[in-house]
């Protein structure tokens, strides 16, 4: 089974809501990644999203654009993506990794090498942000022939047409993006939150997750309260890029991530989804 | 305009989904897709509507200028010695190129559909600035998108845009040309897409644009076929125009593509050499794959990472274009050549010294390959050029280029 269907199990019957933190491949620079992503799951990520840099990355805000660029500056390509998978799963077997890019880098390795490659390190899920569901019916072939899951952004302005067709097509979980706009923009709006979830429900049995404009630990309490999963992507990527080394990383993820944890978790023990859940 | 989308085989390609072939399509996030079907509808309505086709073509008379002539260059045909060749006076619309064309349409169109705020990207500025004009008229907030690169390169048309009361943001990211400009219109509009139109400025980018620019523009094929046809009893032999994201090329070309006797050529930058890295000829020297929202040839490296292009003209240096022309390469239709920096100074200079025509460097690169075909070529046969620009925008860089200073 797909380690992403087996933790959001595992979350389900704890009542938890997974914290799901998103960092690009090689930022600050390629040599921090690997503990950055074990030191968001010491302070409790569920779940990991793992940017692949892209030149020309269109669906996202200038903090994730400045990352993409500085890896790519340190060369940050597919194969070093690839081996930081591999060099993760050497002490994480468990927690899901979804990595994350844009179309032409994918289309250049070739779909079914991609999907074959990113299963053999370790993958679990890939989102694509620049192919919805019209375009994805050969990636999802390919990525289902290794058991890998692809996982869609569903927006606030997305039709019940192309939810049920999107719902046909997704697996892992629901990326339900909170907000109009590039990733990191700052407007997210909690009070459209809950029908909006609700509507991907009717459509979908997956979990559902929220993101795009989450950066206080308040505001991922309250969207914990609705959503199954929360994604923290631009404001732990602007903390990162702000580290000199290795442990300075660790350290300021520790220390956000942790702090996101606790108030989610105060927010699901006593708030209304617990029972929902 | 009605009569005429008939006319052509408009209907058949793209198909309902935005593809020529396996081109096209949309590749954006999920977050800009119900904004391209509003536009996808907005644009299919209005294109049926005799009210708004009226204003259109009112607006491209009185406004643009149009017709615009079919002008036969005697003294370059002369130089040449081969094969008549004639320019479409695109040169000649109101802010001196075809780009006008476009923003007229999508002009009246963001008005139709309610929007307040107009947003382009820009390269050489003659989009940004066609833009700006229509904004201006129309009375919306227009903010032009351009990268640092050609905001140095294109100070004239900054200026221009600035006189016409649009807020120009210079981007710094990427190679700070037109490809960034364009993913930060992009961002832009999915941010603001409530209140925010966003008139791209040639035939790439996700359906619909790729087949609205071209619908929009395609009037300047259809009054070069119905002129050759009134002028010279006969449809040309060949169609030349220059090709950034292919928006003049295709609408020279579109009109035409029935025409099997008609040969189509488009003309891309080859900068400082197809050999080296230093070009904008995705046609000639690119692969296929996916960028700004659509399956085309472009300009990558081996990881798939958008490349750094090279060309004197701002409107060309472009790693991508529009998915129909790879289309029409891909069935054969059109042919797709590279003309180099050096190349098109020189026609830059035989055009505005033969004929006291001053072309944009863009339009140099069209005229250039259109003066070798000529040659070769009899002399009852018709090379028709499209000359999609005036040079005026273009004299600073001419200038530092022979090392004069003002
Ligand atoms: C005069 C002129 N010709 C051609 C172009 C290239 O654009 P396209 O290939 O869309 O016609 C430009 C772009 O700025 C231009 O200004």
């Amino acid at each position: 089974m797909n380690r992403i269907d087996q933790r959001f199990r595992q979350l389900a019957r704890r009542g938890r809501t997974a914290l799901v933190p998103y960092i690009t491949a090689g930022h600050p620079h390629p040599e921090v990644t690997v503990d950055v992503l074990h030191g968001a799951v010491e302070a409790g990520a569920d779940l990991v999203e793992l940017g692949m840099p892209f030149s020309d990355v269109m669906a996202d805000g200038p903090v994730i654009q400045n990352a993409c660029a500085q890896a790519l500056q340190h060369g940050t390509d597919l194969d070093r993506v690839l081996e930081m998978v591999r060099r993760f799963r050497e002490r994480d077997a468990d927690t899901p990794l979804i990595l994350m890019g844009y179309t032409n880098p994918i289309e250049r390795r070739g779909v079914e090498r991609f999907a074959a490659e990113s299963a053999e390190a370790g993958v679990d899920a890939l989102l694509v942000v620049d192919c919805p569901a019209d375009e994805a019916e050969d990636l999802k072939a390919a990525l289902q022939q290794r058991g890998l899951h692809q996982i869609f952004l569903v927006a606030p302005t997305t039709t019940d047409h192309r939810l049920q067709r999107m719902a046909g097509l997704a697996g892992g979980f629901v990326y339900y993006v909170s907000i109009k706009g590039v990733t990191g923009s700052s407007s997210l709006d909690l009070s459209s939150l809950a029908p909006a979830v609700k509507r991907v429900r009717a459509v979908t049995e997956l979990p559902v997750a929220v993101g795009f404009g989450i950066r206080e630990p308040e505001q991922a309490a309250a969207v914990a309260r609705v959503a199954d999963a929360v994604v923290i992507g631009s404001a732990l990527v602007d903390r990162l890029d702000r580290c000199a080394n290795v442990e300075e990383a660790v350290a300021v993820t520790r220390e956000y991530l942790g702090r996101v944890r606790g108030a989610m978790d105060a927010a699901t023990e006593t708030g209304p989804a617990a029972v929902e859940a | 305009m009605l009569e005429a989308a008939q006319r052509t085989h408009s209907e058949s390609v793209p198909d309902a989904s935005g593809h020529f072939g396996t081109f096209g399509g949309r590749f954006v996030s999920e977050t800009l897709m119900p904004a391209l079907e509003e536009l996808d509808r907005a644009w299919k309505h209005y294109l049926k509507d005799a009210d708004f086709l009226a204003e259109l073509d009112r607006d491209l008379a009185h406004f643009v200028g149009r017709p615009s002539p079919l002008y036969f260059a005697e003294n370059l045909t002369r130089q040449m010695g081969g094969a008549r060749i004639v320019f479409k006076r695109e040169d000649l619309n109101h802010t001196g190129a075809h780009k006008i064309n476009n923003t007229v349409g999508q002009g009246l169109l963001a008005r139709a559909m309610g929007k307040k705020r107009v947003i382009a990207e820009t390269g050489a500025g003659q989009h940004g600035v066609a833009s700006a004009t229509v904004a201006a008229r129309l009375g919306m907030e227009c903010v032009v998108y351009m990268g640092a690169e050609d905001v140095r390169r294109q100070a004239v048309n900054v200026f221009r845009m600035k006189l016409l009361g649009a807020e120009v943001v210079s981007v710094e990211a990427g190679s700070r040309t037109l490809k960034d400009a364009l993913n930060e219109a992009m961002r832009d509009w999915v941010t603001n897409v409530d209140d925010t139109f966003y008139i791209l400025g040639t035939v790439a980018g996700p359906h619909p644009y790729p087949a609205m620019v071209r619908d929009f523009n395609a009037i300047v094929g259809r009054e070069a076929r119905a002129q050759s046809l009134a002028e010279y009893g006969r449809l040309p032999d060949a169609l030349v125009a220059c090709v950034g994201g292919g928006s003049n090329a295709i609408g020279l070309f579109h009109p035409f593509i029935d025409d099997e006797q008609v040969a189509m050529y488009g003309v891309e930058a080859a900068g400082r050499g197809l050999a080296g890295l230093e070009h904008a000829a995705s046609l000639c020297a690119g692969r296929v794959g996916v960028l700004h929202g659509s399956r085309t040839y472009l300009l990558d490296d081996d990881a798939g990472q958008i490349r750094h292009t090279h060309s004197v003209s701002a409107g060309l240096d472009y790693p991508g274009v529009g998915p129909e022309h790879a289309w029409l390469k891909d069935i054969g239709r059109a042919r797709y050549v590279g003309i180099d920096d050096e190349q098109a100074m020189k026609a830059f200079h035989a055009l505005t010294r033969s004929e006291g025509i001053m072309p944009a460097l863009e339009t140099a690169h069209a005229v250039a390959y259109g003066m070798q075909l000529a040659a070769q070529r009899r002399s009852d046969e018709i090379v028709l050029i499209n000359l999609s620009g005036r040079g005026d925008k273009d004299i600073n860089t001419v200038a530092e280029i022979e090392g004069i200073q003002f």
